[in-house]
This record gives C-alpha cells, structure tokens and sequence, in this order.
C-alpha cells in the first residue's frame, strides 16, 4: 500500500505550474515549496504538471530543477514537448552530490523512466554487489518491466538488454540478461505436478552447488510468478527448509545473494525492501542512493507495508530512522513521500 | 482422350508436381464420369502407387492406400491454412506457429525450429512481444517458459508414442529427475535469448562498437575451428546476436566480412539456429526466398512444404517486393510464375493474390 499523501482537493495543473515557476525564480530555489507540491501529487498528476509547465513556459520541469540538466527539446506524436535529456546528462545530474535532487528528479519521472534511469545507472556503473537490475526484473509486474523496457529505448537509443549484456560477466550476464528480458505470464494458474518436479531439479542443482546451472536460471527466468512461488513452497514442503537457506552456502558469494534477492523480490518483496533500507540507515553514514531509490520507487506501490515490516523489525518507526539519518531538504523530501503530514 | 484425362485426373488428385489440389479438375471429373463406375475403376487401376491390388477378401477392389488419403489431406489443407493464417492477427499467427513447432516438432533443432528462429529475428521488436502476449493469451504460458522447458523435456525422451508421450511421460518425467545432457542443447541459450529479445528500433548505429563486436565474433569463429568449444555456446556470440538492434548488427555483419574476407553467414554454416539467426537479421528477403525456393524442390519435407504458407502469409503485407526481388536475383526467375508453376488450385489462386503482380 502507498504511503502518498495527495491533498483531498487538488489545486488545478495551472495554479500547481505557477507555484512551481514561483519556486525557482528569484535567489536560489525554493526547494521547501517544490517538495511541498511535487511530494503530494501522484504519478499522472506529475505527467499533468510536467506538460503543461513544458507548455507554458517552453521550459522541461527537470531542467529547472538542475540547472546542470540541458538537452534538445522533441515534439511528441500529441504535440506536447518532451526534453530528450541526454543519458550521461541526467545521470550526472541524479548522481549529483545533492541527495535531494536527485530524490526529486526520480520522484517527478514518471514510474517507468524511473525505472529505466537507475537500470542505465546500474547496467552502467555494473558491480556484482548491485541489486538494482534484480529488484526491477523481479519486484515489478510484466506490464510494468515492459514499459520500463519501452521507457528505455525512448531515454537511451539502446535496449536495455544490451547494455546490461555489455556490463555484466561471467554468470551475472546469463542471469541478469534473461531476467530482465522477461515477459513472464501473469495469470494464475499452477501446474502442480510442475512445480514439484522443479523443486526437485533445484534442490538437485544447488545440492551439487551448481548455482548457475542452465535449468536454475532457465526456472527462475522463464516461469509465470505464481508458479514459482507453488515451487518455492513445494520445496519448503519437500525439503524441509526454505530455498534460501540451502542458498547461504558461503556468505560471500555475491552470486548467491543474487539469487536469494532474485527469491526474495518474489515472495516477500516489502521484507527485501525493508531489508535494503535498514542496512542504508544503519551504522555509520547513509546509503542516500538505496534510501531514495526504496521511497521513491514504492511510495506509490507498497512503501506502507514496508514501513510496517521496518517497524516490526527494528521496533522503530521508519520515518523516525530516516528523519534521524537525514537532514534539510532531503529529510523533508522522504518525509513527505513516506506520508509526514 | 480419356488417356488425358485420366493423367489429367491423376495430376490434380495427387498434386504432383505442386503443392495443393486442383479443384476445378476435380470436379469436372465427377461431372464427366457421372454414373461410369467403369471409368472410375480404370483411374483406379492406372493409379498405382495410391490404389492398389490386392487378393483374397480385397480381390477387384483397387484399395486406396491410407498413405495417400493422409497426403492428399495435407493438400486439401493448404488452402484452408492459408485462409484461417490470413484471417487472423499477425500475433496470434506467429503465436500459434510457435506453439505448433513447440508441441510438435521438439526434439532437437531440426527445420520445424527455424520457424522459432524465423518469428524471433524478423518481427519488429513490438510484432515479436505482440507474439508473446498473444501466446500467453492462448495458452497460459509464457512463450519463453515453453522453449526452455518442451525442448529440454524432450531431449532425453525415448518413447515414441505420441499418447504415450502426452500422458505417461509428463508424469514419469515429472517424478524422476533426470540427467539432462547440455551438450544437446548448446543452442538452447541462443533460441531463448533471440525469443526473449526487446531490440532497439531506431537507426543509430556506432561504427565503434560494431567493430569491437566483429572482432570477438571473429575471435569465436576462430576459436571454434580449433575446435575448443561450440561456437553457438559462446557467450559473446550469443550477447551480441540476442541483444544488438538490427541497424548495429548489420553494419557488425559488414565490418566482419571487411575483416575476414567471408560473410559471418559462410562461417557460421552448418551450425544449427546460427546460421538461420544471421540470415533472419541481415538480410530478410533473401532468407525469405530461400524458404520458399526450398518448399518446391524434389523431396522437400511436409515442413519445407508448410513453410511456404508461412512465409507468404506472413510476409504479405511486409516485405513481400523485396522478397521477390531477391528471388528473382538468387534464383533467375519471377517468384509469381515459380509459384503459378508449382502450385494448384485455389491454393494458387490464394498465393498469387497474396504475392501481388
């Protein structure tokens, strides 16, 4: 469940612009004003505001966010203009020591350029520690990870398959590749005796510690959700124990972590989620990039349930932890998503 | 005379030397020999290989041989394929043909898979996941669940019958985990990925990267020859292949043949799904032309016969006038008259329509 906080009446596309004008003319930029409006609007109400701000003042809302951002301006099919931000550009621009610039410029796009944005960052910048391709491969739907695909051939001229095939290695690439390919069907339907006898195939791969065997990745990147899930508790039943615990063979592997975060975006993403979070606030420093990519991408999706499972865990609520670790505009721009009245 | 119209009849029955039936010929035999039994019984007996004599209980009674009933269904059929493919939606189309290849013809790569190969590499990236989403439509599966699985499934597969198969089979399979062997299956990445595959649709091409690329694709071709490892399993052959868009890997394609002196298509002869997948990618059309030229040789296969419906179906509406001009560039002749000469009836009369003047 989302934690977006949208005002019972909204004010209308026109006056939301002129504040927003508002907010960047004069000495710097009234960064308290543009996460005030932006922070409560959802995902079409941004589409609504973006183009007619675009409209009106002949400007791309994101550049004025980040001067740093410039571009050629495109006329799309319904004559509206659409900045084609250059990738290095706005990625320069994401990446920017401002934490809540780039918190605000991934939250304006739109869900599926989201997407496609921290996908290009993450295929670019590949490590074998990132999660970041796995969470969007697995933790979306296929509609969605189409779109984001779609999204990806408008931003970037390349498909999103190709840039990650050109950055991962070794059994990253013949994992991650198929993954984020994908089409899976979304139907309900399981086929049980299926599901018993990959369960036995995995069983028997891992058990041989084969972990990138061709069938593991052919289950895991091929098969419809709800008949993985009938495997993974097939397995459970069979076996005595979850998958993921046969996976925790040696805590170093990053290539088993893959595949534990792959299970996991399936069965319990708001748990993973959470996960990902406390291990950003926790300790010493924050990791700013996971905090906002977590808020930003499932403030409209599941960030409520996630913000339980922190609580439940860490007997803290998450807007606490976050207001603890973070500080000026970028504390208020989370605050805001995560619904801080 | 009725010598005539006996081959005549012959001819049109059998469709020997083309594909589909003569129906005009056809039913003015019946109206010739109305109520001459006797007449009929002389076809019979000229006809040979499709009516024979036999003693004993069957003796006078020119038997019609099952083979022939069964070949002449596959000709009557023609035509109603062409007209069902036709009506429906290019997606559901290519959906179904997958699905037939999938249920039908898995074991191993032979030429029923080149049609995956064929829907895979020269659909638009959005005609191809239309495909997908059509498939999943029809038959609660992903397209990609069932390449992995029906072709692995069956590798191993010893029993012949095709009930057997469909019922004790997936159950036996089911229960027993089996030892399957990768060294069957080393195209298996490749056919997934070229199905799996959301190319970029826009022109621009990087001359760069297109030359780093034709260098590893020639490193591969080279590293295969000494006989290290499959060509079709290396990775990066498979990379390139399965996630380039098409403008990138046609001038990678041309880079390769500047660097090597032959086309990636020559050195990637006789391996299966690679070579298919290059020809689908480069150059279409004459990939095209070949399928169809094959369907009328001598010996041609019931797929190689199929495949002709296939193509002009599909490509109808597409590329059709670059199919015939490189038709008429590899093979010296006019598709429309190779076509006209080979086959019968209204099944002519539907592909001339769709092949256009």
């Amino acid at each position: 469940m989302a934690t977006l906080k949208v005002p019972a009446t909204v004010p209308a596309v026109a006056d939301d612009c002129d504040q927003l004008r508002k907010a960047f003319q004069g000495w710097g930029t009234n960064e308290q004003l543009i996460i005030s409006i932006l922070g409560h609007r959802d995902a079409a109400q941004r589409r609504a505001i973006r183009r007619a701000y675009a409209e009106t003042y002949g400007e791309e809302l994101l550049r004025s966010i980040t001067d740093e951002i410039s571009g050629d301006f495109e006329v799309k099919p319904d004559h509206t203009y659409e900045l084609v931000i250059s990738d290095r550009l706005l990625c320069r621009a994401c990446s920017a020591d401002d934490g809540d610039q780039r918190a605000v410029i991934l939250w304006t796009l739109d869900p599926a350029e989201r997407d496609a944005v921290l996908a290009n960052e993450a295929a670019r910048k590949w490590q074998p520690e990132n999660r970041v391709l796995v969470e969007i491969a697995c933790a979306r739907s296929s509609a969605q990870l189409f779109a984001v695909k779609q999204a990806y051939h408008d931003r970037f001229k390349r498909s999103l398959e190709e840039d990650v095939a050109a950055h991962a290695t070794g059994d990253f690439r013949k994992l991650l590749v198929p993954l984020v390919s994908a089409y899976r069907y979304e139907g309900p339907e399981v086929n049980t005796r299926l599901a018993h006898s990959e369960a036995k195939i995995l069983h028997e791969k891992i058990h041989h510690k084969k972990y990138s065997d061709d069938e593991i990745i052919r289950i895991l990147t091929t098969r419809s959700k709800a008949q993985l899930l009938a495997t993974f508790n097939h397995y459970n039943d069979e076996f005595g124990h979850r998958i993921n615990k046969d996976l925790k063979a040696d805590p170093k592997d990053e290539f088993l972590k893959t595949l534990r975060a792959v299970i996991r975006c399936f069965t319990c993403p708001d748990r993973y989620f959470e996960k990902v979070v406390r291990l950003a606030i926790a300790g010493m420093g924050t990791d700013e990039n996971a905090l906002t990519r977590i808020i930003t991408t499932r403030a409209e999706v599941d960030l409520k349930l996630i913000a339980e499972a922190y609580q439940k865990r860490n007997s803290v609520p998450l807007e606490r932890a976050v207001a603890g670790d973070t500080s000026g505009d970028y504390e208020r721009m989370l605050l805001a998503l995560l619904g801080h009245e | 005379m009725a010598d005539e119209q006996q081959t005549e009849l012959t001819r049109a029955f059998s469709g020997m030397g083309g594909l589909g039936v003569d129906e005009a010929a056809l039913v003015s035999a019946v109206a010739r020999w109305r109520r001459q039994p006797e007449k009929r019984a002389q076809f019979r007996r000229s006809f040979p290989g499709f009516f024979s004599a036999s003693a004993g209980a069957g003796a006078g009674i020119e038997r019609c041989e099952d083979e022939f009933v069964a070949h002449l269904e596959d000709e009557f059929a023609r035509l109603r394929d062409a007209a069902v493919m036709w009506a429906m939606h290019p997606w559901e189309r290519d959906a179904r043909w997958a699905h037939h290849v999938l249920m039908h013809h898995h074991h191993g790569y032979g030429a029923a898979a080149a049609a995956l190969v064929e829907v895979a590499c020269t659909r638009a990236a959005d005609d191809l996941l239309g495909a997908r989403r059509s498939y999943q439509a029809l038959y609660h599966r992903s397209l990609e669940e069932d390449v992995a699985y029906r072709l692995v499934k069956d590798a191993n597969a010893n029993v012949s019958s095709n009930w057997l198969k469909s019922r004790f089979c997936e159950w036996t399979l089911a229960c027993t985990p089996r030892a399957r062997s990768s060294d069957e299956l080393f195209w298996l990445q490749l056919l997934l990925g070229l199905v799996t595959a959301y190319r970029y649709e826009g022109d621009r091409v990087s001359e760069e990267l297109a030359k780093e690329e034709a260098k590893a694709l020639a490193a591969a071709v080279k590293s295969s020859a000494s006989g290290k490892a499959k060509v079709v399993q290396d990775e990066q052959v498979v990379r390139v292949l399965t996630t380039r868009s098409k403008p990138q890997l046609r001038a990678t394609f041309k880079i390769y043949k500047e660097l090597q002196g032959k086309t990636l298509e020559e050195d990637f002869a006789g391996e299966p799904c690679l070579q298919e997948a290059v020809k689908c990618l480069d150059s279409p059309a004459r990939y095209f032309s070949e399928v169809i030229h094959g369907a009328f040789k001598d010996g041609a296969d019931k797929q190689a016969k199929a495949a002709l419906t296939r193509v002009v179906v599909s490509r109808a509406e597409a590329d059709m006038e670059e199919i015939k001009d490189a038709y008429a560039k590899q093979y010296g002749a006019k598709l429309v008259d190779v076509v006209a000469k080979n086959t019968h009836g209204h099944y002519k009369d539907a592909l001339l329509a769709m092949i256009g003047k």
